[in-house]
C-alpha cells in the first residue's frame, strides 16, 4: 500500500460521495434551476477528483508511458472542467428563453 | 485489495447511473430529459476510465473515454440549441401547467 495508493483511494471515494450528492439532488430538489446547480456540482467536482486519483493511480511504475497517459487524464479533466459549465449555461440560456418558470414558496402555496 | 475496490467504485457508479435515468424518465420538461442524459454521460467518461484500470490497459481506454467527453459535450450543446430554435420544450399543455 504505497502512497500513491492511498491518495486515490481518497479522491476516489470523495469523487463517489460528491456523485452521489449530486444524483440525490436532481432526483430531490423542486425545480429545474436547482437541479442545474446539483448537476454541475456532480459534472465539475466529482467527475474531476476521480479522474484525477485514477491519474495518480497510474503513476505507479513511475515510467515514462504511465506519466503520458497520466497528462493525456489530467487534459480530459481540463476538458471537462471548461466544457461542463459551458453545457449547464447553454441548458439554462434555453430555459429561460423557453420560460421554464422557477420555484417559489409563494406558488408552492398557491397550488 | 485495490482492484476489488475499483470494482466496488464501478458497481456504484452504475447505480447512481441508473438513479439518474429516473429523472431521465420521469423529468417534466425536455430540458430535465437532456440534463440527466448529459449526466449520465459524464458518469460513463468515467466509468470508462475504471474499466481501463480494472483490465490494466488504461492508454486505450482514455482515448475512448476523451471522444465520449467531447461526444457528450456536443450532443448536449446540440440538444440545447435546437429547442431553443423549436420554442417549444413541454410535452404537452398539462405538463407546461405542471411545471409552472
Amino acid at each position: 500500500m504505497t502512497i500513491l495508493s492511498i491518495l486515490a483511494i481518497f479522491f476516489l471515494s470523495l469523487g463517489l460521495f460528491f456523485f452521489f450528492a449530486g444524483t440525490v439532488g436532481i432526483l430531490r430538489l423542486p425545480d429545474f434551476y436547482s437541479r442545474l446547480h446539483a448537476a454541475g456540482k456532480c459534472d465539475s467536482l466529482a467527475a474531476v477528483l476521480m479522474i484525477i486519483g485514477i491519474a495518480l493511480y497510474n503513476l505507479e511504475p513511475y515510467s515514462f508511458g504511465a506519466l503520458l497517459v497520466s497528462a493525456k487524464l489530467l487534459l480530459i479533466a481540463i476538458f471537462i472542467f471548461i466544457t461542463s459549465p459551458t453545457a449547464t449555461h447553454a441548458i439554462t440560456e434555453a430555459a429561460l428563453v423557453l420560460g421554464v418558470k422557477p420555484w417559489t414558496r409563494a406558488g408552492r402555496k398557491r397550488s | 485489495m485495490i482492484p476489488s475496490f475499483f470494482l466496488t467504485i464501478a458497481i456504484g457508479l452504475t447505480f447512481l447511473m441508473a438513479l439518474s435515468l429516473i429523472r431521465t424518465v420521469i423529468g417534466p420538461t425536455i430540458l430535465d430529459r437532456i440534463l440527466g442524459g448529459n449526466i449520465i454521460g459524464t458518469k460513463t467518461t468515467t466509468l470508462l476510465l475504471l474499466i481501463g484500470l480494472l483490465y490494466n490497459d488504461l492508454g486505450m481506454f482514455v482515448d475512448i473515454a476523451l471522444a465520449y467527453a467531447l461526444l457528450n459535450f456536443i450532443a448536449t450543446l446540440a440538444a440545447s440549441k435546437f429547442f431553443l430554435r423549436r420554442l417549444g420544450v413541454f410535452m404537452e399543455d398539462s405538463e407546461r401547467e405542471e411545471a409552472s
